[in-house]
């Protein structure tokens, strides 16, 4: 059994002092993770810090990242591994007359010809590693399978070598932004981490330690702010990436508080849809008389 | 690890819990269930939080399930673990309570100086200061010991009474005046500012906050009670009756805003499975240009001759679908579940036609396209769409005629038509020829039937007179029944 983290609380600091803000799931399944020797499967709306956790993860151990960016069409050359062809066949025609077939065969099918990719190179590691397979839901359905063996078992089978095995076992991260269905099978092999937008108070302090010019006075404005918006249904609701893009405009333009009309003025930081900007300016300036008249 | 004795109530324990889990219906598997076990090893039940996350970690691995889950885990592990045990008068919880009820029939006032623990003895004003404090400072302990005494005092709860946990809370907020809790929230920070009244944004921000505050004292209400249920009926059965179907098994007919909110998020996953399951189908059939890189790997092993030929597989043509879909009164309910359907359906595939109809018809493709709000599509859908011709009672028949007058000849090969009715045709005539000629000139033509079976071909439906003609007739009144036709679709 793997032990990287003494304890759940252990994992807070460390990530803490990483300038990631874990909450208690997050810490929590982070240690699960570990002591499980299970992949985390980390899904949830962009932007609420999905494939960072990985990243700081991996900057809390001191571990390399390995990432595998998943997309339509992924197969196994590009994800497990693949046979250096090119160089097969140079070693093919560079062969003397006398060798015989079986050792020709033997070699060219060696690791001298294996071309690692990520999933291979994760689990052949010899130093520490994370792994992290961003975007998991944009592979199809059937592609899937190619994860199955190496999320359950830390393996990898090559038919012309055999079953490689991991030297060690590394923390392994999915995200999924939920575009689809996983397969149950993905599911049932991987710890489940939903990353939702942060309460109104780590969100404030996320930008405390992102943004560190920031007084508290205007990051708990940002904030509160931010919450708010969540709470219409728009097209797409601030990420807290956005979020922290706008505490940093606002700190360069020099605010120390947000008024009604800097927050106009600055939306199209915090929305990317104009509909969207619309509809929240109209609601900020409206919204008193509403009231007013109820 | 090997201590079988000390694991041994840990393991029942979670064994039962994923009883409950199963039987409100959460997909449970056995790998599941063993892997929570092993995360309740390493994470104690002490540490509450993080032992539900621990849980939820290895057992929900959907969304749409947390809320159900955390109910029950609420409910199960509610009076287990020491700090959790309702406190001096755990043994009888509604002992002195009674004594409290009595006191406060018929009367706003309850006269000082009674029930034995601090917080009873106070005054009705003195709670009000309290709970206001409290909110004013987001004090969760003082607001837990709140909801304690509110709920003591207010909710009238007897052991052994028939009603549900809705019902006390009703009474314990009706007493709190929460809302008259919020003004004064808002005063006092506008009189912070050195306002009369908040205005504008400052407004709008406080009142959210307040807000806020006010739904996790709600919360701490609400617990409370469950804790006394639990504590009077006993886990397993304020289990069940807590039990309200997952999102994917309401029906669309009675689903409440809340529920049907849910459905709508589970909708687009399900719509890019449709996209998927219906382009598929052709992936495998002709071939594509050669693939040199893949043609020079295989020639290996035939020693570098080009023995075995690789291609690239074609593009997946982009389907075509037809959504015609009934809006009238009968379905109404499923109807603005169909109005959503065909939104995300047509974010998903390039080449949709929406056409609704009551017994007139009318093309309303161009309102999705516009429009990246769904609800301004619905609502111009119901306002400009030309769907009534007579009375506005259904006739399949006739919306069936203008669709094949106007649009018959649009319907290619490639064309799949989904049907979205009820077939409530209010005894006119059927068509259902037109039915016949569509699904010869389509690739295929699907009826979804928003009404239990039950009911098929009762009354005035004439469900299986066009279902005959088409290439399945489905039940859907659940996003259950939704995936499963969208699984049969390959």
């Amino acid at each position: 059994m793997s032990e990287r983290f003494a304890s759940v609380d252990a994992v807070r600091v460390g990530l803490r002092a990483v300038d990631y803000l874990a909450d208690d799931s997050i810490a929590g399944v982070t240690f699960l993770a570990d002591r499980l020797e299970k992949p985390v499967m980390i899904e949830g709306p962009a932007g609420t810090g999905k494939t960072q956790l990985a990243k700081s993860v991996a900057e809390m151990l001191g571990a390399r990242l390995i990432r595998l960016q998943c997309y339509e069409g992924l197969d196994e050359a590009k994800a497990l591994y693949e046979w250096n062809y090119k160089k097969q066949l140079l070693r093919i025609q560079a062969e003397d007359e006398g060798a015989s077939w079986d050792d020709v065969q033997n070699d060219i099918f060696s690791d001298e010809f294996l071309l690692e990719r990520p999933l291979l190179e994760a689990i052949r590691a010899e130093d520490p590693v994370v792994l992290l397979i961003d975007e998991v839901d944009r592979v199809e359905m059937e592609t899937e399978a190619l994860l199955l063996e190496i999320l359950s078992d830390y393996q990898v089978s090559i038919p012309e070598l055999g079953t490689l095995t991991a030297n060690q076992i590394p923390l392994v991260f999915l995200t999924s932004n939920n575009t689809r269905e996983l397969s149950e099978a993905l599911k049932r092999r991987c710890l489940f981490l939903h990353l939702d937008y942060p309460t109104m108070e780590r969100e404030k302090e996320i930008v405390l330690t992102k943004v560190p010019d920031i007084n508290d006075h205007l990051a708990d404005q940002v904030a509160r702010i931010v919450r708010s918006i969540r709470t219409m249904e728009l097209k797409k609701h601030p990420s807290v990436s956005e979020t922290l893009d706008w505490a940093r405009t606002l700190l360069i333009l020099g605010k120390n508080s947000i008024s009604e009309e800097d927050a106009n003025q600055t939306l199209n930081i915090l929305l990317k849809y104009q509909s969207d900007i619309e509809k929240v300016s109209k609601d900020f300036s409206t919204n008193s008389a509403a009231h007013f008249a109820t | 690890m090997t201590d079988t004795d000390q694991n041994l109530p840990l393991f029942e324990l979670i064994e039962g819990f994923v009883v409950e889990l199963r039987s409100a219906g959460l997909p449970v598997s056995l790998v599941e269930n063993i892997d929570a076990i092993e995360a309740a090893k390493e994470i104690p039940l002490a540490d509450r939080d993080a032992f539900k996350y621990a849980l939820a970690a290895t057992l929900v691995k959907n969304q749409s399930h947390w809320k159900t889950f955390e109910t029950l885990f609420e409910v199960y592990f509610s009076i287990r673990g020491a700090e959790y045990l309702l406190d001096p008068d755990a043994d009888n919880p509604f002992g002195e309570l009674d004594l409290d009820m009595d006191e406060m029939e018929g009367q706003g006032e309850q006269p000082p100086g009674q029930g034995g623990q601090g917080g009873s003895s106070m005054t009705p004003e003195e709670m009000a200061e309290m709970l206001f404090q409290a909110m004013l400072h987001s004090d969760q302990t003082l607001m837990r010991a709140i909801a304690k005494q509110a709920v003591k005092r207010f909710a009238g709860m007897e052991p052994g009474r028939p009603v549900g946990g809705t019902y006390y809370l009703y009474r314990t907020l009706r007493n709190l005046d929460l809302d008259g809790v919020i003004d004064r929230l808002m005063e006092q920070a506008a009189q912070q500012l050195g306002k009369e009244r908040l205005e504008g944004l400052d407004e709008r921000l406080a009142r959210d906050e307040f807000n806020d505050r006010v739904e996790a004292m709600k919360k701490e209400i609400e617990a409370e009670i469950r804790r006394r249920l639990v504590a009077d009926r006993g886990a397993e059965a304020m289990a069940k009756t807590l039990r309200k179907p997952l999102p994917e098994d309401v029906d669309f007919m009675h689903a409440s805003r809340e529920e049907m909110a849910k459905i709508k998020q589970a909708i687009y996953p399900l719509t890019r499975k449709l996209a998927v399951r219906l382009a598929r189908k052709r992936k495998h059939k002709r071939k594509g240009a050669l693939d040199f890189r893949r043609t020079v790997r295989a020639s290996l092993s035939y020693g570098g001759v080009p023995a075995e030929p690789r291609f690239r597989n074609p593009h997946p043509a982009k389907p075509e679908i037809m959504v015609i879909a009934d809006i009238s009164g009968s379905v109404a309910a499923f109807a603005r579940f169909t109005l959503h359907l065909v939104y995300a359906i047509s974010g998903q595939f390039s080449k949709v036609r929406s056409f609704v109809f009551i017994d007139g018809l009318d093309e309303v493709t161009h309102f999705f396209d516009k429009t990246d709000d769904i609800n301004q599509a619905v609502h111009r859908v119901n306002t400009e769409a030309d769907v009534v011709w007579v009375d506005g009672h259904s006739d399949y028949g006739h919306a069936f005629e203008v669709f094949w007058d106007k649009f018959g000849s649009q319907i290619t090969p490639k064309t799949t038509v989904l049907i979205l009715g009820d077939a409530r045709n209010n005894y006119h005539a059927s068509q259902s020829w037109i039915v016949k000629e569509v699904e010869k000139k389509a690739r295929k033509v699907f009826w979804l039937n928003p009404e239990p079976k039950a009911y098929w071909n009762t009354g005035d439906s004439i469900v299986g007179e066009y279902a005959q003609f088409t290439n399945g007739l489905f039940e859907v009144r659940t996003l259950r029944q939704l995936e499963k036709f969208v699984d049969n679709l390959a």
